[in-house]
């Protein structure tokens, strides 16, 4: 009889096997998403297309953990690097793979135009609210009150503004029939899944921008256990709303 | 593949931006990722009004940052791919130009110096040298070619993509403002006309077959772990570089030989030098030119022979000094005295060579 240790995990192609397990932190949201990403480009068939980059930050550990060619950047700047790819070869499907961070401050200036522009391209932007790899400071989407290393005390709004709504930023200036918003959760993974699959084909399908915020967990620097920390992720949620923003209306069928 | 526009030599009168676009399209230059900057400006509006002739592409960013990450994109992809700038916009261009060194990308830039620090002047420098040479966090392993005239841009650009795709080194031609602006005569021609093959682009994303199925993956990284593991890699890379530095060495000298007071200067100030050196041994002084073309890497061996048999060196620069610092140590031990002209952000005039050569110790007129 097999004892379970000896059975292989069930892999998508588009995952790199030889990492091994996970090099994210216990509890961290990286690993799943990066997997329910891996079997949405399998199920697309999109394998041999397409190109991932990633930010520096947390993201800076999935360098290698997808079976695809990939490119580690600077901080901020991963999309310009992936619409740089796709410029100059049209038919790749391109993942810019970063944090809140790196999508809503250093390099807020490269979504924004990455958006006006209609880049053929899928950003994804991992919202944990802080900036995990430094050591937990505050990020743009930091909850009010949200005790991080740099509001110890608390984020307080009267000094800081209020946590920045990346989906509903680029929803707002990105082309209503032509790009992909949508606000995800690691609540709902089969749902996910979903939304990738229809970010991924509108970008295959040479549509427009793709962009998916997907609200994520960062256990470690919240100082959570897993009862707290799911229960961040609900206060998350009803913050931050998970909803579809734009769908081009081609992309109603892509289930 | 862009199409070609010079197919056989001809003799054109345009300003130094133009000049680059041309010869980057000569080079087989097939994308250019760029944002408006002063006095580079042009470079990417030749290249823009070429576009229906070339078939080539174009991108303008929303700065340099992106210019330039996005440039790194398109080579990644398998694009000869260029950028061009200057000033504040070399400043922070240097984000991906430190990329391209530690990733060993085949990025290729104009830089049309301007004046400095900060916004300063948009319109000529040599300020942009130590910057060009060693920006960025990392040891300078960059290539840079200090050209002096519409000529050496057109050669020296298509040059650049060669150096850039042979070492996979960062590749830079260094001009300035006044080459971008002036117009002069020059000779186009098809590089192949001249004996050179273009290396032709590859990619490093997206080669044939699937990732993973039929080849491994490509995972490029410029973060390491530990601090042996990045030193392993640099320590490579710095064997390299001494390696093939003497296959990339270029200077000019000029009436050098039997110089009694020996020029150091690069790019156009080095054009004023030669101006003032005729004029000089008119009046029988014996000055000569030491002009280093390549800046990284430097031409140590014929630099330290020319300054070894002068008697005396002037370093002539429109910067305070910043290619002198990058002679003075590689001809540490030499003992011959120099002195210095430097007029920073501001053109040296053969005028101000003449009447500077001519107050030093090691003029004496022979006549």
């Amino acid at each position: 009889m097999p004892q379970l240790l000896d059975i292989e995990p069930r892999l998508p192609q588009a995952q790199n096997k030889e990492p091994g397990a996970s090099k994210f932190c216990p509890g961290c949201g990286h690993g799943m998403i990066l997997k329910t990403l891996a079997f949405a480009i399998d199920e697309l068939n999109l394998h041999e297309r397409t190109v991932f980059g990633c930010d520096i930050g947390c993201s800076l550990l999935s360098w290698n953990y997808m079976s695809l060619d990939s490119v580690q950047t600077h901080h901020g700047r991963t999309t310009p690097v992936i619409y740089g790819v796709v410029r100059a070869r049209p038919d790749t499907v391109g993942i810019a793979y970063m944090g809140d961070g790196g999508g809503l401050a250093i390099g807020a200036q490269h979504l924004v135009n990455a958006t006006v522009r209609n880049e053929k391209m899928l950003a994804i932007l991992v919202n944990n609210t802080n900036y995990g790899m430094t050591g937990g400071q505050m990020a743009p989407t930091t909850l009010p009150g949200q005790i991080t290393e740099t509001t110890p005390y608390g984020r307080d709004i009267e000094v800081t503004g209020k946590p920045a709504r990346g989906a509903e930023m680029v929803a707002a200036i990105a082309d209503p029939e032509k790009a992909f918003v949508e606000r995800a959760s690691v609540s709902n993974l089969r749902k996910l899944r979903t939304t990738l699959k229809k970010a991924l084909t509108n970008v295959a399908e040479g549509r427009g921008f793709s962009f998916v915020e997907i609200l994520s967990v960062c256990p470690l620097n919240w100082r959570t256990n897993n009862v707290k920390t799911w229960e961040r992720l609900e206060e998350m949620e009803s913050y931050f709303e998970v909803k579809n923003f734009l769908t081009p209306k081609e992309l109603e069928g892509v289930k | 593949m862009v199409k070609k526009l010079i197919t056989e030599d001809t003799k054109l009168f345009m300003t130094g931006n133009e000049v680059i676009a041309y010869a980057a399209v000569a080079a087989g230059a097939e994308f250019m990722y760029g944002y408006p900057i002063t006095p580079q400006n042009e470079i990417m509006h030749t290249w823009c009004k070429l576009l229906p002739k070339t078939e080539a592409g174009f991108l303008q960013t929303e700065d340099e940052i992106s210019a330039g990450f996005s440039t790194l994109g398109g080579i990644l992809a398998g694009k000869k791919a260029f950028t061009a700038t200057a000033g504040p916009g070399n400043v922070i261009m240097q984000d991906a130009m430190s990329m391209a060194e530690m990733m060993r990308i085949p990025f290729v830039c104009a830089v049309m110096q301007r004046g400095g620090p900060s916004t300063a002047t948009v319109i000529y420098a040599q300020q942009e040298t130590t910057l060009t040479c060693f920006g960025g966090n990392g040891e300078g392993y960059r290539i840079v070619y200090s050209t002096a005239g519409h000529q050496d841009l057109y050669d020296y650009t298509i040059k650049a993509f060669n150096t850039a795709w042979k070492y996979k080194f960062p590749t830079f031609v260094l001009a300035d403002g006044y080459q971008g602006k002036m117009r002069e005569p020059f000779t186009a021609y098809d590089p192949a006309s001249r004996g050179i093959n273009m290396i032709p682009a590859t990619p490093f994303l997206r080669a044939p077959g699937t990732a993973g199925v039929d080849r491994n993956p490509v995972h490029m990284r410029n973060t390491f772990n530990m601090e042996e593991e990045l030193m392993e890699v640099l320590d490579s890379y710095e064997e390299e570089f001494q390696r093939i530095a003497p296959e990339l060495e270029e200077y000019e000298e000029y009436k050098a030989e039997d110089a009694d007071i020996l020029i150091i200067a690069h790019g156009i100030v080095a054009r004023s030098a030669r101006t003032a050196i005729d004029e000089l041994r008119e009046k029988g002084i014996k000055a000569g030119l030491f002009r280093p073309i390549t800046l990284r890497p430097l031409a140590v061996e014929p630099l330290r022979k020319a300054v070894k048999r002068s008697k005396q060196l002037l370093f002539t620069e429109s910067a305070n000094g910043q290619m002198a610092r990058m002679v003075l140590e590689k001809i540490y031990g030499l003992t011959t005295p120099y002195e210095t002209l430097y007029k920073m952000g501001v053109g040296v005039t053969g005028d101000d060579l003449v009447q500077k050569v001519q107050s030093m110790n090691g003029a004496v007129a022979y006549k």
